[in-house]
């Protein structure tokens, strides 16, 4: 399992009712609902990711988020995630917004831009950061809102949003002293624990 | 009959004949009735892969293979009722039914109404999509089915479907519901209406009483038909099969000849085949079936409430070109479902065949179509295993 999720199954309580926002081919719902006795539902819009879902017996609905969530009603889950997708929306505050309306808890995880590789392949090439976790090219990324683990918080701290719990990863997967000293120097990927 | 390893071969209509009076939805009641239907595959030993198929409007039993040898025209949803198809006859036992009411064989406004000696014709009792479900329960019992492990229907089918979950929550373990609604648009009425008022003013029609007369509303039904076709395709779809393509004639300068489009020969040609093979008062008869359908109307006009009645498990799928069961009228069932706190998946086929599109061989609907079915089959192949 990709290492943010490990996060997220520590989180997750037994028994939730869980959203999985942008759930790819269903994975991480799989493991909660058989590890947890969790009741997953995912939103993709890939087809291949969705027949993945319904092929594994994972719960999903085609969906794009970009579109809004007003189908669902408000607290209707406990937990609403969002792992990796958070950087590919077009309005990512008003979809967070949205998450803390629905579920009690939300988990949001998102590649962090403000580690040092990005800031050093910036300041010293003067270009777009590329590298495996960043693969893509600023013309045909879908990556429209990076931010950093400090854009972030601020945003929860403008909004009131409550964090419950926070972790970085790098990207040997653990979470190391460095990450826990300077999160936002050191951390890969950020995953965020958060309620209203 | 065309060679076809995945198709299910010739297939034997049968008939079964109920004595017990079916109370229906208007508060009358058919005495005796007929169903005829069609099964598919074997039913396994405990009785676990049975799927009933749930057909539309102008549907009937015969879903899949041929009837003989020499017979070209397959069943009406043959692309995915088969060996290896999404509703695959190597693992389930499927059961297509002809529903009363209708005119090919299930007894309906042609049959005779054995009070009078002759036929029903517009006397037939209204329908409610209730009354299918309940005559689909009798005969379910006749096969010694327990319960489906899916009832599978698309439009008016998937209505049905949906009423047999709330009805009978324990007689199924999923429905499946394409292009379907909670309930019809205004707008879908309208067409309905259209059709309807094709068919009574029609001099032949001797309001509802034309068999008595010896006639035929042709005409009615080939414009009821002609309208639904427009209706059922999108005007991508329409542009992409038949553009302004001609069927005879030319516009060339100088000559004063009509010409036919490939749209109007195609209409014309649907409108035809309709006329002579369906039966005028069985149209109007499941159009108001459609009309009246109303999911949701007992339980306070809340969906939620509704699906809180269902236990099985659901997928839900629409085309994106379908506006006249429009993927909207598809999310509002998913929207409901969710609420309800009911297991449920939801598909939007990119199709360009607007409704119709559900009959229509499409990559992507066959494979999410198929991994849910085999889903299902691998359940009950676990079960058998663990019982074991």
């Amino acid at each position: 399992m990709r290492f943010d999720l490990q996060f997220i199954s520590n989180w997750v309580k037994p028994n939730s009712r869980i959203l999985d926002l942008g759930c790819g081919n269903g994975d991480l719902l799989q493991t909660l609902n058989s590890d947890l006795g969790a009741q997953g539902i995912g939103i993709e819009i890939d087809a291949e990711h969705i027949t993945s879902c319904v092929a594994k017996g994972v719960n999903v609905l085609e969906q794009d988020l970009n579109n809004g969530l007003g189908n669902f009603q408000d607290n209707s889950f406990d937990v609403v995630i969002m792992a990796h997708s958070l950087q590919t929306l077009s309005a990512p505050h008003l979809v967070i917004d949205e998450m803390l309306r629905i579920g009690t808890q939300c988990i949001v995880t998102f590649p962090n831009f403000g580690h040092w590789r990005c800031r050093l392949h910036l300041s010293l090439q003067g270009r777009m950061p590329v590298s495996k976790f960043m693969p893509h090219h600023w013309f045909d990324t879908p990556n429209i809102h990076f931010c950093t683990v400090s854009d972030f918080e601020a945003l929860c701290r403008e909004k009131g949003i409550t964090i419950i719990d926070s972790a970085v990863v790098d990207n040997n997967a653990s979470q190391g002293f460095l990450g826990k000293l300077l999160p936002n120097l050191f951390g890969v990927t950020a995953v965020y624990h958060m309620s209203r | 009959m065309p060679l076809d390893e995945r198709s299910v071969g010739i297939v034997a209509v049968q008939t079964q004949h109920f004595d017990r009076p079916l109370a229906l939805a208007s508060g009358r009641t058919l005495d005796q009735y007929d169903l005829v239907y069609e099964t598919y595959g074997e039913l396994n030993s405990d009785r676990s892969n049975a799927v009933l198929i749930c057909h539309a409007l102008s549907g009937h039993h015969h879903a899949a293979g041929y009837h003989h040898a020499d017979d070209h025209r397959a069943g009406w949803w043959n692309e995915y009722i088969g060996p290896g198809k999404p509703i695959d006859s190597d693992h389930f036992f499927i059961v297509s039914v002809n529903n009363i009411g209708g005119c090919h064989g299930s007894t309906g406004p042609k049959s005779i109404n054995p009070d009078t000696g002759r036929a029903w014709q517009r006397d037939f009792p209204l329908l409610r999509c209730r009354d299918w479900v309940d005559s689909q329960l009798e005969l379910m019992k006749v096969l010694g089915i327990e319960q489906w492990a899916a009832i599978v229907g698309g439009s008016l089918g998937g209505m049905q479907a949906m009423r047999w979950a709330l009805e009978y929550p324990d007689k199924l373990r999923n429905c499946i519901v394409i292009a379907s609604a909670l309930k019809l648009t205004a707008q879908n009425i309208a067409f309905n209406e259209v059709a309807r008022q094709a068919i009574s003013s029609d001099p032949h029609f001797h309001d509802g009483y034309y068999l008595d007369h010896g006639t035929i509303p042709k005409n009615g039904l080939r414009l009821a038909r002609m309208v639904g076709h427009i209706t059922y395709l999108s005007e991508d779809g329409m542009g992409k099969k038949f553009g302004r393509e001609l069927k005879s004639g030319s516009f060339t300068l100088g000559r004063n000849e009509d010409v036919e489009f490939q749209i109007e020969s195609y209409l014309r040609h649907q409108g035809e085949v309709f006329s002579t093979s369906f039966d005028a008062n069985t149209y109007i008869l499941m159009t108001k079936a459609l009309d009246y359908f109303d999911l949701a109307r007992e339980y306070g006009d809340d969906p939620v409430a509704a699906f809180q009645h269902a236990s099985c498990n659901f997928l839900v799928l629409s085309f994106t070109t379908d506006w006249r069961f429009a993927p909207e009228r598809s999310q509002e069932i998913v929207a409901a479902l969710v609420a309800a706190k009911k297991s449920v998946s939801y598909g939007e086929i990119e199709a360009s065949f607007g409704h119709d599109a559900f009959l229509i061989p499409n990559q992507r609907y066959e494979q999410l179509f198929g991994a849910y079915m085999q889903r299902i089959a691998a359940e009950f192949k676990e079960g058998v295993s663990n019982a074991l």
